[in-house]
């Protein structure tokens, strides 16, 4: 580690890693309910059980990216983080905010959690994804405005590199579009409008920011290649990524209200979405293969591979699938659109949050070679294990998803089957799905494992 | 890349084409605003449907069902709702409505299961409301079918 205070990220990885198990307990727990559809009934109904799940992953993500900015706004400014301190009390703030509202779900009927944490006042819950409470939302932005400072102030203080800016904007772009999370008006069609500019414009847009710039300071670390070389990549990529995506985000306006030239506007500047994550995998490739260096820890350089190569998976291809609007026609807010849901997110930020667990957690435990050759075994077992579980889930929820559409989106009224006859047809793909997920879950536990597996420290070839 | 395409080239391409794209989207959505009074079914927004909007989200009914194909996938669509009910009566929606919500949960073992949510009937009302005016706003022809 170049510099002490980069280890604040440390407890941001370890409570991010807890959280991950959370979300993937109750993933298994709602896949079940799919099919069991009494499970735990009515102690955790499905859709308590879901916003758990849904708003675990979102936090640990946040944690996860927050920790990012830690280890690595230093090192590239090469200097001593502006206040540790800021960053632990963030931290305990964070989580503590964190685990109250998930308590609070689990405790009480979602009704009751409204009326005691006063949403009546400025009601902005029970949206998708943003389903806590309002004041959870504003320690959210409070925490953020705290680590935007952090952060910003270290950067200020420190060489300004292309990775840091662009890491940085991304930053800006989360909180910004966070609070229109906070606009929730009477009408619905407005309210669904500006809903997307918080999920799409992340996911679709500042959150490539994010992802771009940690991807390219790991390789930069792992294959020694030129920053120029790296740094030019990164801005062609995230240009591809706003011209593409601002614009995309109207592959969401098809059917919620807007007028029908969106339709034109999101089927084309969507369908060009996967270019910057088509671009990402080249480049990871071929940073990978001009590398001078074998750096030690091979782990760190798989998830960096991998997450290229998934992130095209699932947001390239599974995302182009179903986003021209005649296709999603038939199937917008189906199984489809959950399969791809899965797989970008895992592909994407999942994976980039990993990559630099994996790079930056051996070197905080005095390992700056890596974790041992057994360790990285281990958490190469995991990997697979994890990513191929996914693809699995990815193909029997989109099996699942054209039965759905077939049998109850493309017959005429009177012809089609109900959406809960439609559903007993296709039990056997939610099985299917849920032993993946188990298989899934073991990989974590691995994953998780191999932070614990000793074994000989790795000496550097060269 | 080529040697003739410098560092500074993609910076200029980033900075310039994401600005004008967010200036683009910006004008894109001052003018869905001009469009959507026509196509947003505001007229019909009363406080009773405000007052369901609100209970629609305080009681997370989105966290199972979709709405104009948005939120959860394990219960049906209820955008449409209205027009899968009502057959165009009111009345008959209403009571539709309210009989279904008191007769959740329907305890049928292995079935998926809604919440008894507790409602009384001025709040069930407004909730209806509320469906009957998503039922209203101009989705573009979707649905494909009344199923949802
Ligand atoms: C890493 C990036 C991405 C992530 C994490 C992601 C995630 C998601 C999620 C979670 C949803 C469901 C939202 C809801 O609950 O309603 C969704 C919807 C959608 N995504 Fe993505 N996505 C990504 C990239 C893309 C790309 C690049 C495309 C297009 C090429 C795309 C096309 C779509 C479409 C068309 C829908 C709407 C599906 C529907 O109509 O039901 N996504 N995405
Ligand atoms: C054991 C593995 C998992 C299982 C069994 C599982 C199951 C589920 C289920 C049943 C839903 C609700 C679908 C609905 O609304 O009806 C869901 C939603 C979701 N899960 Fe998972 N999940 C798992 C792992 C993951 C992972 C690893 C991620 C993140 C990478 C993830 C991200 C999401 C997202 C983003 C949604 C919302 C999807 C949408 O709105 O389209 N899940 N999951
Ligand atoms: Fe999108």
């Amino acid at each position: 580690m170049k510099f002490q205070s980069q280890s604040a990220a440390m407890p941001y990885f370890i409570f991010a890693l807890a959280l991950f198990v959370g979300q993937i307990v109750f993933g298994l727990i709602i896949g079940l309910q799919y099919v069991v559809g009494d499970f735990l009934f009515p102690e955790i109904p499905f859709n308590v059980a879901r916003m758990v799940h849904t708003n675990l992953l979102i936090v640990w993500l946040l944690f996860g990216f927050m920790g990012a900015a830690y280890y690595l706004v230093p090192e590239e400014a090469e200097t001593e983080l502006y206040s540790t301190k800021l960053a632990w009390v963030l931290f305990w703030v964070f989580a503590a905010a964190g685990t109250l509202t998930i308590i609070g779900y689990l405790a009480v009927p979602y009704a009751t959690l409204a009326d005691i944490t006063g949403n009546g006042l400025l009601p902005t819950m029970g949206r998708e994804f943003l389903e806590m409470p309002t004041i959870t939302k504003v320690g959210i932005v409070v925490v953020a405005l705290g680590f935007l400072f952090n952060i910003g102030m270290t950067m200020l203080r420190g060489r300004k590199t292309v990775i840091n800016i662009v890491l940085m904007t991304g930053l800006l772009g989360l909180a910004l579009f966070f609070l229109f999370s906070f606009y929730n008006p009477h009408n619905l069609a407005l309210d669904k409008f500006f809903w997307w500019w918080v999920v799409h414009l992340w996911v679709e847009g500042v959150w490539e920011l994010i992802m771009g710039a940690i991807l390219a300071f790991v390789l930069i670390k792992v294959t020694g290649v030129d920053r120029e070389v790296i740094e030019k990549w990164l801005y062609i990529i995230i240009a591809m990524a706003l011209i593409t995506g601002i614009i995309g985000t109207g592959h969401h306006f098809f059917w919620i209200g807007p007028p029908e030239y969106w339709h034109y506007l999101g089927s084309i500047f969507s369908a060009l979405e996967p270019i910057p994550f088509f671009m990402m995998t080249v480049f990871a490739f071929n940073m990978v293969s001009r590398r001078r260096r074998e750096h030690p820890n091979r782990a760190a350089t798989l998830w960096a591979l991998g997450c290229a190569v998934m992130a095209f998976l699932g947001a390239g291809v599974w995302g182009f699938l179903h986003t021209l609007a005649p296709v999603n026609y038939y199937t917008h807010g189906t199984q489809i659109t959950a399969a791809h849901g899965h797989m970008a997110f895992y592909g994407a930020y999942v994976m980039i949050v990993i990559t630099i667990i994996s790079y930056a957690m051996p070197i905080m435990r005095g390992r700056p070679n890596g974790n041992s050759r057994q360790a990285q075994t281990v958490e190469m077992w995991s990997f697979w294990l994890m990513t191929i579980a996914m693809v699995f889930i990815t193909l029997f929820l989109t099996a699942a998803g054209i039965l759905q559409v077939w049998m109850q989106r493309v017959p005429e009224s009177g012809q089609a089957l109900s959406f809960m006859a439609t559903q007993d047809n296709i039990a056997l793909f939610y099985w299917l799905r849920e032993i993946s997920g188990v298989i899934f879950f073991i990989g974590l536990l691995t994953y998780i494992a191999s932070f614990f597996v000793k074994g000989d420290a790795v000496e550097v070839a060269e | 890349m080529a040697e003739r395409f410098t560092k500074s080239m993609a910076r200029n391409i980033y900075l310039g084409g994401s600005t004008f794209f967010i200036l683009l989207f910006l004008g894109l959505t001052f003018d869905t605003m001009q469009a959507m009074p026509e196509r947003d079914n505001r007229e019909n927004l009363t406080e009773s449907v405000a007052n369901g909007k609100l209970l629609w989200e305080e009681n997370n009914c989105l966290g199972c069902h979709t709405l104009f194909g948005e939120g959860a996938y394990f219960a049906p669509e209820l955008g449409n709702v209205y027009q899968r009910r009502s057959m165009g009566n009111d009345e008959a929606f209403i009571g539709y409505f309210k009989a279904w919500m008191n007769a959740m949960p329907t305890n049928v073992p292995g079935r998926r299961q809604m919440p008894q949510f507790n409602l009384n009937d001025q709040e069930l009302e407004d909730l209806a409301a509320f469906l009957k005016y998503a039922n209203g706003i101009n989705t573009n022809d979707w649905p494909p079918n009344v199923e949802g």
